[in-house]
């Protein structure tokens, strides 16, 4: 490789990387709305709940 | 619970156009490194991680510190977001590692100094959330959490330094490195533009994803209260 005088097509690893790259940031930031959404849900419900028993 | 502050928003945005502005100039204006040709853009993103993901972690210590000092429970919560948060960066620091030394170095995989470091890192702050599952009361969780942070945090400064220290093939683009290297360069100007930005560029989305985090570990711990209210 280092004899070469052009560089030679790496490109097929560059794309893999970004890919994965944003790939993993975007489930983790679904992963965060997704968490947030459902306690939120939790917590309503149990006010709701709390309001009745009392 | 507190709905989204007007800061946070504005957060979302700014690190949204960071990281739009920060893949620019890692695959557009950055020129082709000469030898390695294209795979050398995943640099950019691959330290960019690695320091975010440190960040976190040393963070994460500092949380412990605060929590063992205070008793409060909010330095848990930090804690944990800052360890989670790393994780994620972490993982693709070594993911797109991988990626860049499959062409680089004909392997994607050697058992390097900075490379097992590194894998030992993830995987002390894995083991940290198997710990964490496995205690139920919420005070002795959060001080073995923050005792565990404290002494995984040493796992930073091994990692960071391992390139320096031992011989090494993985490349030191600042500073000296070890005559077994593979796949150095030396930065133009253009190159270190693209790598400083997108080094902040990170440092301003871990910001973000923290703060989201921390909210998430607040309104748990409400969820687990008014639990305990209701069931009484």
């Amino acid at each position: 490789m280092f004899l070469l005088e052009t560089p030679p097509d790496t490109s097929g690893y560059m794309v893999a990387g970004y890919a994965i790259a944003f790939g993993v940031m975007l489930l983790y930031v679904v992963s965060l709305a997704v968490r947030f959404r459902g306690l939120q849900q939790d917590l309503s419900t149990l006010e709701d709940l709390d309001e009745t028993k009392a | 619970m507190q709905s989204k502050s007007l800061t946070l928003k504005a957060l979302d945005i700014v690190s949204l156009i960071l990281l739009a502005v920060s893949t620019y100039l890692a695959l557009v204006f950055a020129p082709t490194e000469a030898v390695m040709g294209q795979v050398q853009r995943v640099f950019y993103f691959h330290v960019a991680t690695a320091w975010v993901g440190m960040l976190g972690f040393i963070a994460a210590g500092l949380s412990g510190i605060a929590y063992l000092r205070s008793g409060d429970p909010k330095w848990d919560r930090i804690e944990v977001a800052a360890v989670e948060i790393s994780l994620v960066f972490f993982f693709i620091a070594i993911v797109l590692g991988a990626i860049w030394a499959r062409p680089v170095w004909n392997t994607w995989w050697t058992w390097d100094p900075r490379l097992t470091t590194a894998a030992i890192t993830e995987l002390i702050y894995i083991a940290y959330f198997m710990l964490r599952q496995g205690i139920e009361d919420p005070d002795r969780r959060a001080r073995f959490g923050a005792v565990y942070t404290l002494v995984g945090a040493v796992s930073v400064p091994i990692t960071f330094m391992a390139i320096r220290l031992f011989r090494t093939i993985h490349p030191v683009v600042i500073g000296t490195q070890s005559a077994e290297a593979q796949g150095g360069f030396n930065m133009t100007g253009d190159m270190k533009i693209a790598f400083f930005f997108a080094l902040f560029a990170f440092t301003v989305i871990f910001v973000d994803l923290f703060w989201h985090r921390i909210r998430i570990g607040e309104l748990a711990d409400q969820v687990e209260q008014l639990k305990l209210k209701v069931m009484r």
